[in-house]
């Protein structure tokens, strides 16, 4: 499903996409594209950016409009193989009990790739002793990165990453930031992160698309959909 | 066995002292449980009441039909009284009426087919009752957990989809805990009996002049059985029921 070679204009398409829960309208008639690479995804809380994330990863279905990945509509993808290859890395951390390595384990079995679970924390900016501890000990710092290294245990083209440093303090999300850039050189891999700091996203991707109210104000290059 | 008690109206009006004293502490605790016990006392008079005519035409008409409907009855008001106990589990009438009806064909049929008792209604519709009765219990149990576990947890489910795991993977630690939560209850009471407690099946024996070593091996052979069908009708309306939290192209659903 990496798409064989073939590059890839736009990675995913979004048409009059809308979604309701309950009486409130959380996107109304979104469209946009996203193209490979990094694209945050900024609005004030409440304006849909995360819901949108989860619309991505099929973890839900919108109630009206079409979303494409890859020119293909993501219907037509088996969800499962979709969020292997699509990975959404979730605000909250929630890791399974048991240990680092056990989580990466699972994560890599799921995804039918053989685990270097050295290489994934390193890559998540966590030393290799993480891989014996216990979740239950992982300050949410360090839970957060064991989320990242999980992620990329199933070697996804594209990772999706709710507000990844939402509970950090600013040490901790320079280095969280400074390990996303250090992905994108390393890896063969896009980004798309949601945020709601504009700053972070000027530091973290080169599109953007703003959403206001369920609604897209502006989707394009970074100054210009920031402005 | 000859049954050697005989009990009157009025002893059974005698014992309301006690129901009188359980109102009386509500009333001075302020436990505002007044209503209910009343409500108890009379409904469990009139349905035991009914159900103990209702026995006595089965026995006295001896067919195996009769019992099939009764207990099927049994069955249908067990998952409906069942449901109410599991309300955040979305459409709990199927998985739990399934639960029931398997757990009580499964070990009445295997209690007869190993020539434990015999396919009558005197050995049929009492022990029918209590594996559909203690069923209800574990399966309501199973599901009151298993609706409060994904309610409480669903980041951590979903989380765990978003790494392509299937709904079944996600949700069976959970499935897991509840059907832990049904059965341990039974398996509890059952280490200690004898101990702490005399089971219901041996103390009306011993009350009805039986020996107590006939008295403890029915209550064994009872024992075994109710782990047996507990546990089943815990596994299937568990094994049912989490699929409800999910749609078909593995998301967990959202619940008003």
């Amino acid at each position: 499903m990496r798409g064989c070679g073939i590059i890839h204009r736009v990675l995913f398409e979004l048409r009059d996409v809308s979604l309701s829960r309950g009486n409130r309208r959380v996107l109304d008639g979104v469209s946009a594209e996203i193209h490979p690479g990094a694209t945050a995804i900024v609005g004030p809380s409440g304006s849909g950016k995360s819901t949108l994330l989860r619309l991505l990863d099929r973890l839900a279905d919108p109630d009206a409009g079409t979303i494409a990945y890859r020119d293909r509509p993501l219907v037509e993808y088996d969800p499962l193989a979709l969020r292997r290859e699509v990975s959404l890395v979730p605000q909250l951390p929630s890791l399974l009990d048991g240990t680092v390595a056990s989580n990466l384990a699972y994560a890599a079995e799921l995804a039918g790739k053989d685990l270097d679970a050295g290489r994934c924390l390193g890559l998540a900016g966590l030393d290799a002793e993480f891989a014996a501890r216990e979740v239950a000990e992982l300050s949410v710092g360090e839970r957060q990165r064991a989320m990242l290294a999980r992620a990329l245990a199933q070697e996804p083209s594209v990772l999706l990453l709710d507000e990844p440093t939402s509970a950090l303090d600013h040490d901790a999300r320079d280095a969280v930031e400074a390990t996303l850039a250090e992905l994108r050189r390393e890896l063969d891999i896009s980004l798309i992160v949601v945020s709601h700091d504009p700053e972070q996203a000027r530091r973290l991707a080169e599109r953007a698309v703003r959403l206001q109210a369920g609604r897209v104000a502006a989707c394009g290059a970074l100054e210009e959909a920031l402005a | 066995m000859t049954t050697l008690i005989d009990v009157s109206l009025g002893q059974v009006a005698a014992a309301l002292a006690l129901v009188a004293f359980a109102t009386a502490i509500s009333f001075w605790r302020r436990t505002d449980l007044e209503r209910d016990i009343v409500v108890a006392t009379v409904r469990s008079f009139v349905q035991l009441t009914a159900i103990g005519y209702a026995i006595k035409l089965i026995f006295e008409a001896d067919t195996i039909w009769l019992v099939v409907a009764l207990l099927s009855v049994m069955v249908l008001f067990g998952a409906i009284t069942a449901r109410s106990r599991a309300k955040k589990v979305p459409g709990a009438f199927w998985p739990l009426l399934i639960g029931l009806a398997i757990a009580a064909a499964s070990t009445l049929g295997l209690v007869v087919a190993l020539g434990i008792f015999e396919a009558t209604p005197r050995y049929l519709v009492p022990v029918g009752g209590m594996m559909i009765g203690n069923a209800m219990t574990a399966s309501a149990v199973a599901l009151n957990r298993l609706g409060d576990e994904v309610s409480e947890s669903r980041a951590a489910i979903e989380a765990t989809l978003a790494l392509g795991a299937t709904a079944r993977e996600a949700a069976a630690p959970f499935v897991r805990r509840a059907l832990r939560s049904g059965t341990i209850a039974l398996i509890d009471s059952t280490k200690t009996t004898g101990l702490i407690f005399f089971p219901g099946t041996m103390v009306g024996m011993l009350l009805a002049g039986a020996e107590p070593t006939d008295a403890v091996r029915l209550q064994l052979i009872l024992l075994y059985a109710l782990l047996g069908s507990t546990a089943i009708a815990a596994l299937v309306a568990t094994g049912l029921a989490y699929r409800n939290f999910f749609t078909p192209a593995q998301q967990l659903r959202e619940l008003s």
